[in-house]
């Protein structure tokens, strides 16, 4: 990077997505060609179009230091921050030598590069209920909680609300009431946090709106376009985990039914037996599941490409009636396994947010097997969040392992990757200080039942 | 080479042509199988969803006996979501030595052992990085000249990007591309090709699934292409099985065939058509095959 900034200003061409909808006109291209050193960022290059050669073009900005989260603008057709985004990185990833600069997706535009965000965004943040609801009775002083618990919820308590990740859901551009990844990082900040009094309430409601936890794709779309790491499907994995493991919820959606039928299928049999799946998702965790008038209506709505698959061989009545197996002694194992793991009063649950990587082990090549030479491609498995590592124990408690912490003497990872990955649009700035409370004020908060604090533990 | 190989659930269930076609591939580029049969189901998230050390433990256990194969080079699998669901498991395992250990206890019951460091590569990714393109082109007897090719990658083959190891470098979210121009097909670019199939929700939000589904299917029939090609046997689930309901979700006719990767492949290296099981898909693939001839692609 340090040799990026010695660089002499170079021409950089830009290729603006414009649209005025007042105007009565289609949306167009505009190109402009700015000159700039390329380690600044895409927004001084837009602002430098506007103030020397078109000063309509519309753009959002405050702080640029990607700490408001202002400026969200689709980068070469990903999203991502304009004052985040190096210059010669977006060219890295331009097509033709030209960067493409358009609005953020899923919301609509109010002119050129500027979005809607309160029709859309906002809207979705305050289904969430975004303050805390505390436990009772408030104390006089501060709460004392656990220091792991706090350090979890600042993960999605630094999301900056810049949208990012609402412009590429691909659930929200098929369902457009999906309530989307960044309201549910923000449910997560709160139903994480042990001073909140509502968890179950909480997690009941996201439960059952069909547009709610459930209806996620599971495609890390919002993971990738998140510029500040707070992995909002992570957290909705761990939301649909609480919500059916801990606290029973059954959904509108049959995403426990779903859950259950395909958990319970691999405990059987190993293997996945796909015929049963479905039925079971719908009617009920059992082989009377398909007897439920719920899977009955759902194969009847399914008949056409049942038939097909019948007709071409691609299913076979019997290979749809018996499940596929792993051999006995095998699935004896993995039945142990699962009766293992299931007693366990608290589920465990590795947080590489929470405890980092172990230093790097490169060097060290394990001998046997698959693993020698493995380290080339396997090897750095990127901590999601690698910033914050406060201690080695990552897992929450009951970890019967912990006796042994000391003797592991997995040092805090602190030093791992993250300074020295090549952050994608982006790589690192002056303003990586993801983890400085940028808490946003919501809508609303002012209707919040009494004034909770945001922070740590201040009272 | 020799690889430990992990067919996943559905390749050998829903989807036998795509296990079937790539036994037939696979000696055709000197890659010997040795079947990770003992193995269990990754649980494509959806384990991990519901206890997350549950899901660690028994991809551990199919690491660990991947590890027992004498000889092989590296685990291979033929599933996208497989790749995501493992390579999300294997990240946490690698990422700390008290877990792997704590894991790895677990395990002891039966004598096995994860040791850190797997390489674990999808079909798609061990083409372009073991064997080589080059290599491939050089074995090709039947050039996919003509054919109109698009993409269909499956999210969990190419995000997250560090997880996957995607970077300037290994631009594996880019191989299908490349593999296709390889065979001599032509590449059809799309908006969906690197979107969700919309499979994982298809239990959840029916409409919302086939209508991913049905979308991506109607760009690239927008887009003229002839046929797809996909690496992952789930979204091929959604795009062929389910299309009579994509199209009745998105009120149009599609009739767009949906390949499996390694079919592409063996089809270009002078296999049948029948032989790699092209007659069991629900779309037939007419476009991709005159059927009274056997010869790919309809002279253009």
């Amino acid at each position: 990077m340090s040799e990026a900034h010695d660089r002499p200003p170079q021409e950089f061409k830009l290729k603006l997505r414009r649209y005025d909808p007042e105007s009565g006109q289609a949306p167009y291209w505009d190109e402009h060609t700015v000159e700039l050193e390329p380690h600044r960022s895409v927004l001084e290059a837009v602002l430098q179009a506007r103030d020397r050669f078109d000063g309509s073009i519309g753009i959002r900005c405050s702080c640029r230091q990607a700490i408001c989260g202002s400026c969200g603008v689709r980068v070469n057709g990903e999203p991502a921050l304009a004052c985040h985004t190096h210059l010669d990185a977006a060219l890295g990833s331009a097509a033709d030598g030209v960067i493409e600069i358009e609005p953020m997706g899923n919301m609509p535009v109010i002119k050129d590069l500027i979005v809607d965000m309160d029709a859309v965004h906002w809207k979705k943040i305050q289904r969430v209920t975004p303050w805390l609801l505390a436990k009772q009775p408030v104390p006089e002083r501060e709460y004392i909680v656990d220091k792991e618990a706090m350090v979890d919820v600042t993960q999605t308590a630094a999301c900056i609300q810049c949208g990012a990740c609402v412009s590429d859901c691909l659930a929200m551009e098929v369902d457009p009431g999906f309530i989307g990844p960044a309201a549910l990082a923000k449910a997560y900040r709160f139903v994480g946090d042990p001073r909140d009094a509502e968890q179950h309430e909480r997690l009941n409601d996201l439960a059952q709106d069909p547009q709610g936890i459930f209806d996620c794709t599971h495609c890390f779309k919002c993971v990738e376009a998140c510029p500040k790491d707070v992995n909002p499907m992570g957290q909705i994995m761990r939301l649909r985990r609480i919500a059916t493991s801990d606290q029973h919820i059954t959904d509108q959606n049959n995403g426990k039914r779903h859950e259950a039928a395909f958990t319970g299928l691999i405990k059987d049999n190993g293997l996945l037996w796909e015929a049963e799946l479905l039925p079971r998702s719908y009617g009920g965790n059992s082989w009377l599941g398909k007897f439920h008038p719920a899977a009955g209506k759902e194969l009847l709505n399914s008949l056409p490409s049942i038939v097909k698959a019948l007709l071409r061989g691609k299913v076979t009545p019997m290979g749809a009636l018996k499940p596929h197996k792993i051999p006995s002694a095998d699935l004896k194992r993995v039945q142990a396994i699962y009766d293992h793991i299931e007693s366990h009063p608290e589920r465990l649950e590795l947080n590489l947010y929470i405890s980092g990587e172990d230093e790097s082990e490169a060097e060290e090549i394990v001998a046997g097997g698959l693993a020698v030479g493995a380290v080339e491609d396997a090897a750095p498995p990127a901590s999601e969040g690698a910033t914050s590592a406060p201690g080695p124990e990552g897992a929450t408690s009951s970890d019967p392992t912990a006796s042994e912490e000391g003797a592991g003497g997995s040092a805090p990872a602190g030093e791992t990757p993250s300074a020295t990955e090549p952050a994608e649009g982006g790589g690192t700035t002056d303003a990586e200080t993801t983890h400085e409370d940028a808490e946003p004020v919501g809508p609303g908060p002012e209707s919040a039942n009494g004034s909770e604090p945001e922070e740590g533990s201040e009272g | 080479m020799k690889v430990a190989y992990w067919p996943g659930c559905v390749s050998r269930g829903f989807t036998p042509e795509l296990h079937g076609s790539m036994a037939k591939v696979a000696p055709l580029l000197d890659i010997e199988l040795v079947e990770l049969d003992r193995a269990c189901c990754t649980g494509a998230g959806v384990i991990a969803e519901h206890n997350q050390e549950l899901a660690d433990t028994l991809n551990a256990r199919t690491f660990a006996l991947a590890q027992q194969v004498q000889g092989a080079e590296l685990m291979m699998n033929i599933c996208s979501t497989c790749q995501g669901a493992q390579s999300e498991c294997q990240e946490r395992l690698d990422a700390s030595a008290e877990y792997r250990d704590h894991v790895n206890e677990t395990l002891s019951a039966e004598g096995l052992s994860y040791e850190k460091g797997l390489t674990n590569k999808n079909f798609l990714w061990l083409l372009v990085e073991e064997i080589g393109l080059d290599a491939l082109a050089a074995k090709v007897k039947q050039p996919l000249t003509n054919l109109r090719v698009g993409p269909f990658y499956g999210c969990y083959i190419v995000r997250p990007r560090k997880r996957l190891g995607i970077d300037a470098e290994h631009r594996r979210d880019n191989y299908l591309h490349e593999l296709i121009a390889a065979l001599g097909g032509t590449v059809i670019d799309y908006a969906g090709m690197r979107k969700c199939c919309g499979f994982p929700i298809i239990t959840m939000n029916k409409d919302a699934s086939l209508k991913q589904a049905g979308r991506h299917l109607g760009d690239a029939v927008d887009a003229e292409a002839d046929c797809l090609v996909t690496p992952c046997p789930l979204c091929h689930l959604n795009l062929d099985l389910q299309q009579p309901l994509a199209e009745r979700t998105v009120g149009r006719e599609l009739e767009m065939p949906v390949l499996h990767l390694p079919q592409l492949v063996g089809l270009a290296l002078g296999l049948d058509p029948k032989e790699l099981g092209m007659n069991r898909h629900v779309v037939r693939p007419t476009s991709v095959i005159d059927w009274s001839t056997s010869v790919v692609g309809a002279a253009a």
